[in-house]
């Protein structure tokens, strides 16, 4: 994208937690430096102060679980000249995305006395599951570092330095002992996109998989390894269904370990 | 005079996303609907079939702005039904990291959503413009927080060293020496703070509030007490469900909880500082003395005060729990070996005020049924209460200065629409 000499910026939210735009906030050290270099012209947790689009780079949050949503984010699309999302919710459908595996209609009985109130859809769904996307930044939360480089390459219109390879690739940089090697403690680093910076190990436990499939998993091969450390078929299911439960490698490592639904 | 309606469709400023609708008829406010369209997630019905180790992790998500509460609650409520009892350095370990988020929440509350209100701008932005000391200094402030955090928990939004006994992995003595300058520069950010906070332009208000909050024989409340109120109210926190109830609204997303037979209620620092002013450590109680703060706040715009004071509360004491730190003997209390049939609730007090988490657990460890009752939706109906109060008594305003005016108010209780798990468009109809 050619360099705007004061380009504008623009943070969407859709269903989430807010932890993702809170990572901007979160730059304490840039956050006016970035405020300077660009017009926030579009940032409803921040600021009263809403201008209209065209956008040059939105950043969006959230998952689309509701049809006014679905239409919200065609609207959102057309004004924006590039849009990145950010963070799990976003990329992949986000926690929320569990009830793909379920029946929404008995979670909106379980939660709500008067379901009838709560309009919903049936599944949670990633933004480029409806509109092109110019980038997607992972993780739940994503991690600020990279939200500012992916800031900065739009800005400068180069893509962003980003790498898709494994947790494992951070451990070794970090020089974390492998947890499951050592310890025999089950861990989704082999299968998870690094960009935490590999968190979870330097602190004695396994990685979740908050980041999200990493570019060329085996999370089916890794599930039996899983097995091998103790892990029964449930908790396989279990721990490929979280955060990034509808990513595509996730998912289906989740069926082929007995999981149902979907 | 005309029935009108008001309609504020994006409420600014406010974690998460909501509106409000007014409707007012013959110079009253009839109607005050505070509407959370934050979509619905189904957190408890998504825990159901989870092993209780994950309720943790998995509560954080509902809020990026306070994980850590919904972390607090979920294993207290998890450690009572399983009889795990978490004590000395694990427990102040717990305190120093709920010190942290406390540190980080009102610092981004008071300098970038609640400051810029007084001062007459839409955002810290553009305060910073003309007040840049007083938004370099809160964004100091919040890094401060936010390093107590990625240093205990791993990193600040949804940190990953929290698990039901304990942590995963406790820091040396020599690692958390290292917050200690930057928390002695906490309280001194603190103290101008609040005296820049209570030097702010207040509308004259008072607000008949029950005010509840958590109260603890010896400390200001963060992860302990009964829950107490200033009419009466004094019950061992498990009993939460039997005084409050959540009831559900037709025109929002977010369940309402209001007192069994009685009416409305506020939680949040407000409250925690009313009931709980003796508990504060010396150096906070000097900074609120020499500030002149009442015993008892009652003008919600003076809310920002009172969180400036927690913000050197929490400073003062993540000093004394860094200074005579330890190192536990295990970074966790180990569960039980077979976990039978279980019923365990808990209440925490969140940077907004009380988070209950109720949890049954079917033997062997999985979640059969979760509740969760968050802040902001406690506080609901008593910011319709503070608006209806609002509108009756300056009804001849214009439309739009009337919602200008609605959202200040809204956000004086920092508001977490996402936290309601199950908020803001202004609508003002006249009729």
């Amino acid at each position: 994208m050619a360099i705007v000499a004061h380009p504008r910026l623009a943070v969407w939210k859709f269903a989430s937690c807010d932890g993702c735009q809170l990572s901007l906030l979160d730059c304490e050290d840039e956050l006016l430096a970035v405020a300077d270099r660009v017009e926030i012209a579009n940032f409803v947790e921040a600021s009263s102060a809403v201008a209209p689009g065209p956008y040059d780079l939105s950043l969006v949050e959230g998952s689309i679980t509701t049809a006014h949503d679905a239409e919200r984010i065609l609207q959102v699309r057309a004004q924006s000249r590039r849009l990145v999302t950010i963070g799990a919710c976003a990329t992949s459908g986000g926690i929320q995305a569990l009830r793909n595996f379920a029946d929404v209609d008995e979670f909106r009985r379980v939660v709500y006395a008067r379901p009838e109130y709560i309009s919903t859809l049936a599944q949670s769904t990633a933004i480029a599951d409806h509109v092109p996307v110019d980038f997607e930044l992972r993780g739940c939360p994503i991690n600020k570092h990279q939200l500012l480089e992916v800031v900065a390459a739009f800005l400068h219109g180069r893509r962003p330095t980003v790498p898709t390879d494994s947790v494992c690739i951070e451990c070794k940089r970090r020089g974390t002992v492998c947890v499951v090697v050592a310890h025999g403690t089950p861990c989704l680093g082999p299968v998870t996109q690094a960009g935490c910076g590999a968190i979870c190990p330097a602190y004695d436990r396994g990685c979740y998989g908050c980041f999200g499939p990493q570019d060329t998993p085996n999370p089916e091969a890794w599930g039996r390894r899983l097995r091998e450390l103790g892990m029964s078929s449930e908790e396989i299911v279990r721990v490929y269904r979280t955060f990034n439960a509808a990513a595509k490698p996730f998912r289906l490592a989740a069926e082929s370990a007995g999981g149902g639904g979907a | 005079m005309t029935d009108r309606t008001i309609a504020v469709d994006y409420i600014a400023r406010v974690e998460g996303e909501g509106a409000l609708r007014v409707r007012i008829e013959g110079g009253r406010a009839k109607e005050v609907e505070l509407r959370i369209f934050e979509p619905p997630r189904f957190f408890e019905a998504m825990l159901r079939g989870r092993a209780y180790t994950e309720a943790p992790d998995i509560t954080a998500r509902i809020c990026g702005i306070c994980p850590v509460a919904y972390q607090m609650s979920a294993c207290h409520a998890l450690e009572r039904a399983l009889g795990m009892r978490v004590d000395g350095a694990l427990r102040e370990l717990r305190r120093l990291l709920y010190c942290g988020e406390w540190i980080e929440s009102h610092a981004l509350h008071i300098y970038l959503l609640h400051a810029p209100d007084f001062l007459g701008y839409p955002d810290a932005v553009r305060l910073a413009k003309d007040h840049p000391k007083e938004v370099t200094d809160g964004l100091a402030l919040k890094k401060i927080g936010n390093a107590v955090m990625q240093l205990l928990g791993g990193r600040e939004v949804h940190p990953i060293n929290v698990r039901v006994g304990g942590f995963y992995r406790v820091p040396s003595r020599e690692e958390l020496a290292v917050l200690v300058p930057s928390l002695e520069e906490g309280f001194v950010l603190a103290e101008a703070t609040a005296r820049f906070a209570a030097s702010l332009p207040f509308p004259k208000v008072k607000e008949e509030y029950e005010f509840v909050a958590l109260r603890h024989p010896d400390e200001y409340p963060m992860n302990e007490g009964d829950l107490v109120s200033n009419r009466g109210l004094w019950i061992p926190q498990e009993r939460f469900e039997e005084e409050f109830k959540e009831g559900q609204v037709p025109y929002s997303h977010a369940l309402q909880a209001h007192r069994r037979g009685g009416g409305t209620y506020l939680v949040g620092p407000m409250a925690r500082y009313s009931l709980n002013r003796d508990r504060l450590p010396p150096r906070t109680r000097a900074l609120a003395e020499s500030i002149g703060l009442e015993p008892t706040i009652d003008n919600p715009y003076r809310s920002i005060v009172v969180r400036a004071i927690e913000i050197a509360f929490a400073c003062e004491e993540s000093l004394r729990i860094v200074r005579r730190y330890s190192v536990p003997p295990v970074p966790f209390v180990p569960p039980p070996a077979t976990i039978p049939e279980v019923r365990g609730a808990a209440v925490t007090e969140a940077p907004r005020g009380i988070l209950y988490h109720r949890y049954d657990v079917a033997a062997g460890g999985l979640l059969r049924e979760a509740k969760i009752v968050p802040p902001t939706s406690q506080n609901q109906g008593r910011i319709e209460d503070d608006l209806r109060h609002l509108i009756d008594a300056d009804v001849a305003r214009p439309d739009a200065e009337l919602a200008l005016a609605c959202e200040r108010a809204i956000r004086n209780h920092d508001p977490c629409i996402s936290c309601a798990t199950h908020f803001l468009k202004l609508e003002v109809e006249r009729a």
